[in-house]
């Protein structure tokens, strides 16, 4: 069997040509003192779907929350090492914020529409970043709907409340808000798990149509999800990146026997 | 490898290895007992090697459905989606062995009208072994998990190609020389024949089984073997 490649050497191993959109170097992450990841380094291609596995508590979810820096709502967290988006570190104390939360957006694993039509749970967030003249706006509205795959369903309802809409209807709600501002990453933390299977297949289709123009990152627990939606596929564990590679190859023969272990139901 | 969380899931894939461990079993009894019952004229043997067919027929759907369930119940990935597809294409193989075997065991009564002499069958005795030696290796080596020796065995497969060829020639002579040969001559050759296509179907195993074992194919070409090393070997 090869030799497991250390998580940094599998980042230097990538192709040259490829476009990496965000680099994780050397990136450690500490909870107070508890340190939650553990030198990770990886690089993210851009415009295709890289998905993050593990067991709970394996760093991946946490390792999302540093791609928009949210961790820093919360006292006591902190993140050392580099995120290059595009070559440029986001950890920089100079970073504007709300611009990164722009530019990266992120969509959880409970729908969280705002109390208010679904008109202005899109609008919200768009005259937060620009100031644009009512029909413009209306015109980012309809294209996010439609880019969500929400617009046939809602487009006679606008200004009904966004609660009013079913479960796999509000996370599209939000994933058509994040895609209003025209951000160049997508962060995913489950977006999946509180759906029923349709609504779940909608999403992932959504996922396979939004890839063209974003570079997206999803953390799922559903194994299959992820070798469905993703290109690329990183195992975490304990902290620490275990395996990147090729969706296909990590799910037919996975190089390191903990991935092996994990993604066959053999843990623990 | 350690065992799965649901007990059941490793339950279902040891009963799918069970059935290519008995298959591969049958098939080294049937190409057995087949050759034999064709060189020494016995009826009996000929018609048990028919009826085994029949059993391993059985076997083979046996596995398929627990496979096709297997994976619709359990979404298997990694090693065991590889073992699950492996043992479905190792069956096959399997069986069209059963089937080259029960068509040689078919030919004995038809020789035994036209009896082959003793000095005829020579040839494939030795190429018998060979073959024999192939069904039996391939599944023990599957069995103890031997990659490398599965690798070994599939070059292996040259020589029971070279006996082929000598086979041939042998029995062309024979028929030269005395066209009263003939018809039992042909059912010899339709014997070797059938037993070189054993020992492909053997080769097919041994690179699924390798497949299986480690995640890798084996090389499209498989290394040849010195046609001499094996004459002087003999």
């Amino acid at each position: 069997m090869t030799q497991m490649m250390s998580p940094a050497s599998i980042a230097a191993s990538r192709p040259a040509t490829e476009d990496v959109k965000l680099e994780v170097r050397k990136l450690d992450f500490f909870y107070d003192r508890t340190r939650a990841l553990k030198d990770i380094s990886l690089s993210l291609p851009a415009k295709s779907v890289t998905a993050f596995i593990g067991p709970s508590g394996c760093g991946k979810s946490t390792l999302l929350r540093v791609f928009n820096r949210i961790y820093e709502l919360y006292p006591k967290q902190r993140a050392k090492g580099e995120v290059l988006l595009d070559g440029r570190d986001i950890l920089d104390r100079s970073q504007d914020l709300n611009l990164l939360r722009a530019q990266i957006g992120m969509v959880f694993q409970k729908p969280t529409p705002f109390p208010m039509s679904i008109y202005e749970n899109i609008a919200f967030g768009i005259r937060l970043y620009e100031k644009l003249p009512r029909s413009e706006i209306d015109g980012r509205v309809e294209q996010a709907l439609r880019r969500s795959a929400l617009w046939a369903e809602v487009k006679d309802k606008l200004n009904a409340s966004g609660l009013s809409l079913s479960g796999g209807q509000q996370q599209r709600l939000c994933i058509a808000r994040t895609v209003a501002v025209k951000p160049e990453v997508i962060l995913l933390d489950e977006p999946a798990s509180a759906l029923d299977p349709l609504s779940t297949a909608k999403i992932e289709e959504l996922i396979d149509e939004l890839k063209a123009d974003y570079t997206i990152v999803i953390v799922t627990h559903n194994m299959q999800q992820a070798a469905r939606v993703s290109s690329r596929t990183a195992f975490m564990y304990l902290g620490e990146l275990i395996e990147f590679g090729d969706t296909e190859q990590i799910f037919t023969s996975p190089q390191d026997k903990r991935t092996q272990d994990y993604i066959t139901g053999r843990f623990g | 490898m350690t065992e799965h969380t649901v007990a059941a899931f490793d339950e279902d894939l040891n009963a799918i290895d069970g059935l290519i461990r008995e298959m591969g079993d049958l098939a080294a009894t049937m190409a057995g007992s087949a050759t034999r019952a064709l060189l020494d004229l016995d009826n009996p043997l000929s018609r048990q090697v028919v009826s085994q067919d029949a059993l391993m027929d059985a076997r083979q759907r046996d596995l398929d459905e627990r496979a096709i369930t297997l994976i619709a119940r359990r979404q298997p990935v990694a090693a065991d989606l590889r073992m699950v597809v492996g043992a479905i294409r190792m069956a096959a193989d399997l069986e069209r062995i059963g089937d080259l075997a029960k068509n040689i065991a078919k030919r004995v009564g038809a020789v035994g009208e036209a009896v082959a002499p003793r000095r005829f069958a020579h040839g494939i005795e030795a190429m018998t072994a060979l073959v024999l030696r192939q069904v039996e290796g391939v599944i023990r080596k599957y069995e103890m998990r031997d990659a490398e020796g599965l690798s070994a065995l599939r070059a292996d497969d040259e020589k029971i190609d070279i006996q082929y060829t000598a086979v041939f020639r042998e029995l062309l002579t024979y028929m030269m020389e005395d066209p009263r040969n003939i018809t039992a001559c042909t059912h010899l050759l339709f014997c070797a024949k059938n037993l070189e296509r054993i020992g492909d179907h053997v080769t097919n195993i041994a690179e699924n089984a390798y497949y299986v074992l480690t995640g890798r194919q084996l090389s499209p070409d498989r290394p040849r073997t010195d046609e001499t090393a094996i004459r002087l070997a003999e």
